[in-house]
């Protein structure tokens, strides 16, 4: 990646990331400027909902990197992240060579640990597409041990497979860890990383995520589905809605056909807003109140 | 340390190592490397603009948004000199505590010395039953010494890794790759099974004014827990007026130091009990986002409610939903004639696994058992 085709200052990566629909105030894009500049990962933090996934993606857009996204589930280990070698086909690739009429035992081994017969998992897919942004996905959902691995991984940058040699990147990739804080994350990790807490955003800014994310909504309805989801963040509910769902809403109105927000069809779409029962009647109860003002 | 006269500019980078160093005074842990990652965060964003300081900042100290607050707090104070950090509240006075040798001991000699032993054992044993809140300074310090002989362990749950085992279910990788060593024979069958691993345990005492007899053996018991049971499986909590956690306090090694550090963490010692409010907060702030799901959660209170034992109720069976199993440790209901009325109780008992006592070093070695077993 050369340095003149990435952003400048914190204000290009705004420009930048805007131009891909993705709006974001100015301490993330300085936070994301940041990393660009200091070539350290960035651990995002924040409700579900606000956007975090979304800076990722709309980063590898803007900056024309191939986006290679790790899903962290519990129990993933090294295999998954990294690599595995494709047995089934290498078994099948043995029985090929012996019905052939069995070649060099020694040319067999080799032609065995071949390329193709290696499984790239995200990292190493990472490594070879450099330069790329890796997207390790709510890591808080993965354990310690492979906290270690991932600190090993994103210290170093070079992957050794013993049978092929070691990979290393030309250059080492743009790396964006998300969590949903569901368990504190190491703070060996967290050295490593920036770290930046993502909030809902403001009335003001929301409307206009609202606007770029879905155009086709009209201005009104955009306004009133804004206005009522800003006053729902203040009550206390137990998944306060994020803006994820506000556009989510919005969609599911416009698709009804709605021009102005009425009590019948928001009650009726709420399901697109809120998903906990008891948030849902609570919701219901309030909705004439939130809808006249 | 180079020495600056007064009157002169110190230099940016003193400036901001200053203010890294104000920060671990103000609560957040910042190691060397964070500092250095700080001065090079400033210095690409350029170290004479306030904003650009505070967003390096933010970036490189802090690792949670309790961390934040702190950060945002001790920048005003240290950059903005009008305004001051907040008057720290008065900590709770803590006494000076020192173990001595028990005045009863006698050294005595010959064929005494038999009867002083088993003397001295059915006190120790006297001592261990006795309701806690009933004990003299004298008798409290000795109770002090004896919680290191309860013996916890933890609760295990089954996790999704697995381990190598001789019977379960088939290892696919594994058998496929000791057939490979055999160019391709079927070969032996490998085996795994899912590994466990202990299950969390969230214990919320209640420190309000009815509980403040007990608030001291029971943070002793959350020590002995911490301490005893590993890395991250214990988090601890006080509730009453307020939720917080006090897990970092409860992981220093010295009893008498974690208490003191968790006094000055606490600002509600003593206040009116709200443990509706209270379990609430504690749900929506940390409950829900996964440190009670799948926990055991375990609930110190005498249930004497100042706020609506409806809602109690509600959060109780929000808490049963999420954590693995719920137990109530009540201090009052190891004692002869205790039924359960009050209100808070009543409310919560459907929504309860277990309701134990809690008064005696004795119950406590039960609460342990019960928690083993969870």
């Amino acid at each position: 990646m050369e340095p003149s085709s990435l952003p400048q200052s914190a204000r290009d990566v705004s420009t930048v990331l805007g131009r891909t629909g993705y709006l974001c105030d100015d301490e993330l894009a300085t936070v994301t400027y940041l990393m660009l500049a200091m070539q350290r990962p960035l651990l995002l933090e924040g409700e579900p909902g606000t956007g975090k996934t979304a800076l990722a993606e709309a980063l590898a857009e803007s900056l024309e990197l191939p986006l290679v996204r790790l899903q962290c589930y519990e129990g993933i280990d090294a295999t998954q992240a990294l690599y595995d070698w494709d047995f089934p086909r290498q078994i099948l690739h043995l029985r090929a060579l012996e019905a052939g009429g069995g070649a060099d035992p020694e040319e067999a081994e080799k032609s065995l640990y071949d390329e193709r017969f290696l499984l790239a998992r995200p990292v190493l897919a990472a490594l070879q597409q450099s330069p790329a942004l890796l997207l390790v996905d709510e890591v808080d959902r993965a354990d310690d041990e492979f906290e270690a691995f991932l600190l090993e991984v994103l210290s170093t940058w070079q992957v050794s497979i013993p049978e092929l040699g070691t990979v290393r990147a030309a250059t080492p990739p743009l790396v964006v860890l998300t969590s949903n804080r569901t368990r504190e994350l190491h703070d060996a990790l967290k050295r490593r990383c920036l770290y930046h807490w993502i909030e809902h955003p403001g009335l003001e800014r929301e409307l206009e995520i609202v606007r770029s994310r879905a155009p086709e909504v009209s201005e009104a309805l955009a306004g009133q589905v804004v206005m009522v989801v800003q006053q729902l963040r203040d009550r206390d509910l137990q998944k306060p809605p994020g803006v994820a769902e506000t556009i989510d809403w919005a969609r599911a109105l416009h698709h009804l056909g709605t021009a102005e927000l009425d009590l019948e069809t928001a009650s009726a779409t709420l399901g697109a807003l809120v998903k906990y029962r008891e948030d849902a009647d609570r919701v219901r109860h309030a909705l004439d109140q939130l809808l006249r003002t | 340390m180079s020495t600056v006269a007064p009157g002169e500019l110190r230099g940016g980078d003193e400036i901001l190592l200053a203010f890294a160093r104000a920060l671990r005074t103000g609560g957040i842990a910042v190691t060397q490397d964070r500092a250095h990652g700080f001065l090079a965060s400033a210095a690409v964003l350029g170290a004479d603009d306030p904003v650009a300081v505070r967003i390096a900042g933010r970036a490189t100290l802090c690792a949670s948004p309790d961390d934040l607050a702190r950060f945002d707090q001790v920048f005003e104070a240290f950059f903005n000199a009008r305004d001051g950090l907040p008057r720290p509240r008065p900590a709770a006075p803590t006494e000076p505590r020192f173990t001595d040798f028990p005045e009863e001991d006698a050294w005595g000699q010959g064929e005494q010395t038999d009867e002083v032993v088993r003397a001295a054992a059915s006190a120790t044993e006297l001592l261990r039953q006795r309701d806690v809140a009933s004990l003299t300074p004298a008798e409290k310090r000795r109770l002090d010494g004896m919680f290191a002989t309860l013996r916890p362990r933890a609760p295990l749950r089954r996790t999704a890794r697995h381990q190598r085992w001789h019977r379960g279910q088939v290892d696919a990788s594994r058998t496929l790759r000791s057939s490979l060593r055999r160019l391709g024979e079927p070969s032996v069958i490998e085996w795994r099974r899912r590994g466990t691993r202990p299950r969390r345990i969230v214990l919320l005492v209640d420190v309000s004014g009815s509980m403040s007899s007990y608030a001291d053996a029971l943070l002793r018991l959350a020590h002995r827990l911490t301490q005893a049971l590993g890395q991250g499986t214990v988090e601890t909590f006080t509730i009453g007026t307020r939720v917080t956690h006090i897990t970092r306090a409860m992981r220093i090694r010295d009893p008498e130091r974690a208490l003191v550090a968790a006094g000055e963490t606490v600002p509600d010692w003593s206040g009116g009990t709200r443990l509706g409010e209270t379990l609430r907060f504690f749900l929506d702030r940390w409950g829900q986002r996964g440190m009670a799901r799948g926990a055991v959660v375990v609930v110190f209170s005498d249930g004497w409610e100042r706020g609506d034992a409806a809602m109690l109720g509600e959060q109780m069976a929000r808490l049963r939903r999420i954590a693995h199993r719920v137990v109530w440790v009540n201090p009052h209901r190891g004692k002869d004639g205790y039924e359960a009325v009050q209100q808070g109780v009543v409310a919560a008992l459907p929504h309860l696994h277990d309701f134990v006592a809690g008064h005696s070093l004795a119950t406590y070695a039960e609460l342990v058992e019960v928690l083993a077993d969870a």
